[in-house]
């Protein structure tokens, strides 16, 4: 046992070091010289410099703070998120909160009553801008349900299709153009196999908010 | 007893990018399994100062010192022993005695974090039984967490405590394998290796240069990787809440008629969490550590942020484990005896895996009576499926890959909430577990564990047969029964016990957030976890309680040490053994026949042990779920 101590000691105190102070360093090095945009939180900036989001983290545009479905209507919706205080609430030290899903189990009631609501709001986002929804029209599943983080930047194509109508009669575009704009912000599967398709909503919003202004 | 409603579930869900992206990540798993199962071997025979591939060149110098400095005595080149060698008994307690003081760095690091540097927001010290919980996880290879990483732990404390630990307890448990193999390859020998040497040539030579790579891969995808602290942007559209209007001192404002007064705060801005991730990710996919830099883990955009950065991820949780069997069959000079060990592997993972994907995929009969206007099919545009808890872009096939895999090797990690999961596709990721993680497993424990079945495995068809069970001309005598024995059954009875507990008193069961037998789901899959050192959780069950964090932490510690023990006693006592001659009675052990004899001994004790309690949550919560 004490003939033990010696090598223990030294050793975790040496691996201590290397691993837990001069690799996380060396990295750090290596990614702000190789990957600065990447390493730092992939910020993007307004035309004169401010940073307006991250374009991994999504934001969210359905529960807008006033309260006005036309308001809400003339932006793509992301996925439904689970954390507090607010959807899409990457960090907030105050409230001890961060990342997040909602953990509701399939059976769970409380998860039928939350996709009933975002069926509910959506129907009253078109309802707002005076938009009939076809006959037969489907919402697809991950508009209305939250994702594992809440932060998910993406929705996928056939939930980017769904809105356009809506925002494009909201903002008085053709459909058309809309649409060009939700193809121009999707990306498709890595390498033609890894992934799933997806629209970048964040993106998309800002690109929208700069054509119509 | 199935309603006539029930829509019988299709294979059509099930598409075919799907199946290429698990046929892709099998494929490249398996042939990175030779490369690198060779290169461990070389480095884990090898003589202090050299290692393949330059690594030796690179590095040689720094082993030489730290044995210098530690006073590992280092034989003159060319001499054998390389190095002072022990038995299993003072490796054992080097093993338990360098992890004890792991625990106490991770311990004190979380306490006194508010008074120490890289901690740019001033967090505050880490609760005692948190504390204690946390450190008892990463020390264990477990990683459970009972806290949000985000809000709770300092950039130093994640480095230097949570960080180290990602390196350390996978270096254990592949040093604890590496002494085992010698004891199943060495005759009539006294000495099973030197604790420090292997502990130093894993973390330099295997688990640094591997970490380095996808630290680097990683952040060319947007995983953060600074000091700086978190960044605000602002949103696009402002937001709101409203919450309890409060006084000065705290207390709740009444309007004149007595009703609570509300406030309403506006948000106009966002919060984007950062710190040194990328390097700790990399450490927490390849030591099957699995605790996240953030709260969502694996799921979070910042620590996995595009579909390759996921493939990494899932391929660097079941590299290691998968290429050490190849290590296996190298050091015990019969490369058929690792592959089969990694067939009866193959043989559980596959099926489970596919298992997960189609009732992911089948969606949530729910959703589809409650809002039938919801469309959960597949279609190239959209994923369809249970998308709760998931995200676009990894969607269906993806997140049931990484559920399979990182429950399947004991890494914990998470890419969607497994809470959220269908009743069946939640039961998988839980019975891998319940297998005792040795279906790849952690780095290092997966085999070692695996190879006490195999030990279970041996002795039973020796009974079957009337002969002595033998394993690699070892034979098996009562000593090692016992001791596979007891590594076998610790985690099931950890598992059970500590779930009989959290149920029977109010501490445990206060703690779930979705009624009915989903909530004891929660608890059957905390305990598994803890029990068999894997780190995953259905993350509703609020376990950063007292009780949780105590009994979920000795669950944790229990299953660690207590099968590290026994597996170093059996690498001693096969030691001192002789090889017997191969003669026309010797039970081959890399048949075909062996490997489904040893997948049927894996499956019938995970399955004997724990159907019932099965029965209760998931299977009951599938029938409900059907029934409407």
């Amino acid at each position: 046992m004490l003939t033990h101590l010696r090598p223990a000691f030294v050793l975790f105190a040496i691996l201590s070091l290397l691993t837990g102070v001069i690799y996380p360093l060396a990295i750090t090095g290596i990614a702000q010289i190789a990957f600065p945009h990447e390493a730092n939180g992939s910020i993007i900036t307004s035309a004169d410099g401010k940073p307006i989001g991250s374009s991994l983290i999504g934001q969210e545009f359905a529960a807008v703070a006033s309260g006005d479905p036309n308001d809400a209507a003339r932006w793509f919706w992301g996925r439904p998120s689970a954390t507090g205080p607010v959807p899409y609430s990457a960090l907030n030290l105050d409230k001890g909160t961060g990342s997040s899903g909602s953990n509701l189990a399939p059976t769970n009631p409380a998860l039928i009553d939350n996709v009933k609501a975002r069926v509910d709001a959506l129907a009253s986002a078109d309802a707002a801008v005076g938009y009939a929804r076809t006959a037969g029209r489907t919402i697809p599943i991950d508009l209305v349900t939250s994702s594992a983080s809440g932060l998910d930047p993406h929705i996928s194509p056939a939930a980017a299709a769904y809105q356009v109508p809506r925002v494009a009669k909201a903002r008085g575009l053709s459909e058309d153009a809309v649409r060009a704009l939700v193809t121009k912000h999707t990306r498709g599967r890595t390498a033609g196999v890894l992934g799933e398709p997806v629209v970048h909503v964040l993106e998309l919003n800002l690109d929208l908010a700069r054509q119509t202004r | 007893m199935i309603p006539h409603t029930l829509t019988p579930p299709t294979l059509a869900t099930i598409t075919g990018h799907g199946a290429l992206q698990i046929v892709l990540y099998v494929v490249v798993l398996l042939a990175m399994v030779k490369p690198l199962g060779w290169f461990m071997a070389r480095v884990f025979e090898g003589v202090p100062g050299s290692a393949p591939l330059g690594l030796g060149v690179a590095l040689g110098w720094l082993e030489r010192l730290t044995y210098r400095l530690c006073g590992v005595r280092v034989s003159p080149i060319g001499s054998t022993p390389a190095y002072a060698e022990m038995g299993w008994k003072p490796y054992a307690v080097g093993i338990l005695l360098f992890n004890a003081l792991g625990f106490i760095a991770v311990y004190g690091l979380q306490r006194l974090q508010h008074a120490l540097p890289a901690n740019p927001v001033g967090l505050g010290p880490v609760e005692g039984w948190s504390a204690f919980n946390t450190s008892v996880s990463f020390v264990s290879n477990t990683n459970w967490q009972g806290y949000g990483g985000e809000v709770t732990m300092s950039y130093l404390t994640q480095m230097l405590g949570l960080g180290v630990q990602n390196f350390l307890s996978a270096a254990t448990g592949i040093a604890v394998l590496v002494a085992l193999i010698r004891g199943l390859s060495r005759r009539s020998a006294a000495t099973i290796g030197n604790c420090w040497v292997d502990l130093t040539r894993v973390t330099l030579y295997v688990l640094l240069p591997l970490s380095s790579l996808l630290a680097v891969a990683l952040v060319s995808q947007g995983v953060v990787q600074t000091f700086a602290k978190p960044q605000e942007v602002a949103l696009t559209v402002p937001l709101s809440y409203s919450e309890p209007a409060t006084n000065d001192d705290g207390g709740a404002l009444k309007s004149a008629d007595g009703r609570d007064q509300t406030k309403t705060v506006a948000v106009a801005t966002q919060t984007v969490p950062l710190g040194p991730a990328a390097s700790q990710i990399a450490i927490k996919q390849l030591g099957t550590n699995g605790g996240g830099f953030f709260n969502a883990n694996s799921a979070h955009p910042l620590e996995n942020p595009t579909p390759l950065s996921n493939f990494l991820q899932v391929l660097a949780i079941l590299l290691i484990p998968a290429a050490l069997c190849w290590t296996f069959g190298e050091m015990v000079r019969d490369r058929r005896q690792g592959w089969a060990v990694l067939a009866a592997m193959l043989v559980i993972f596959i099926p489970l895996l596919t298992a997960t994907y189609w009732f992911e995929a089948q969606g949530n009969p729910r959703v589809a009576a409650a809002a039938p206007i919801v469309d959960q099919s597949p279609s190239p545009l959209a994923p369809g499926g249970n998308m709760e808890g998931k995200e676009a872009r990894f969607g269906i096939a993806g997140s049931a890959t990484w559920a399979a895999a990182t429950t399947a090797a004991s890494n914990g990690s998470v890419n969607s909430m497994h809470d959220s999961f269908t009743p069946l596709g939640g039961l998988v990721p839980m019975w891998l577990m319940q297998l005792g993680e040795v279906v790849f497993g952690g780095v290092g424990s997966g085999l070692y564990g695996m190879l006490m079945f195999v030990i279970v495995a041996v002795f039973v068809a020796g009974l079957m047969v009337g002969r002595t069970p033998e394993y690699l001309g070892k034979k098996i005598d009562p000593f090692e029964m016992k001791m596979a024995a007891i590594a076998v059954l610790v985690p099931c009875a950890l598992t059970l016990l500590g779930t009989a507990v959290a149920v029977l008193l109010p501490q445990g069961t206060s703690s779930t957030s979705n009624p009915g037998p989903h909530g004891f789901s929660q608890i059957l899959y905390a305990f598994s976890s803890a029990g068999n050192n894997n780190g995953s959780a259905f993350a509703g069950l609020s376990a950063n309680t007292p009780f949780y964090n105590l009994l979920l932490g000795l669950a944790m510690w229990f299953s660690r040490f207590w099968i590290i023990v026994p597996v170093l006693a059996v690498a001693g006592s096969l030691a001192t053994k002789k090889v017997t001659p191969t003669t026309n009675g010797t039970l081959p052990t890399h048949t075909p026949v062996f490997v489904l004899m040893l997948v049927a001994v894996v499956i019938i004790v995970g399955a004997l042990t724990f159907v019932p309690a099965l029965a209760l949550g998931p299977i009951v919560e599938q029938l409900q779920l059907a029934g409407n």
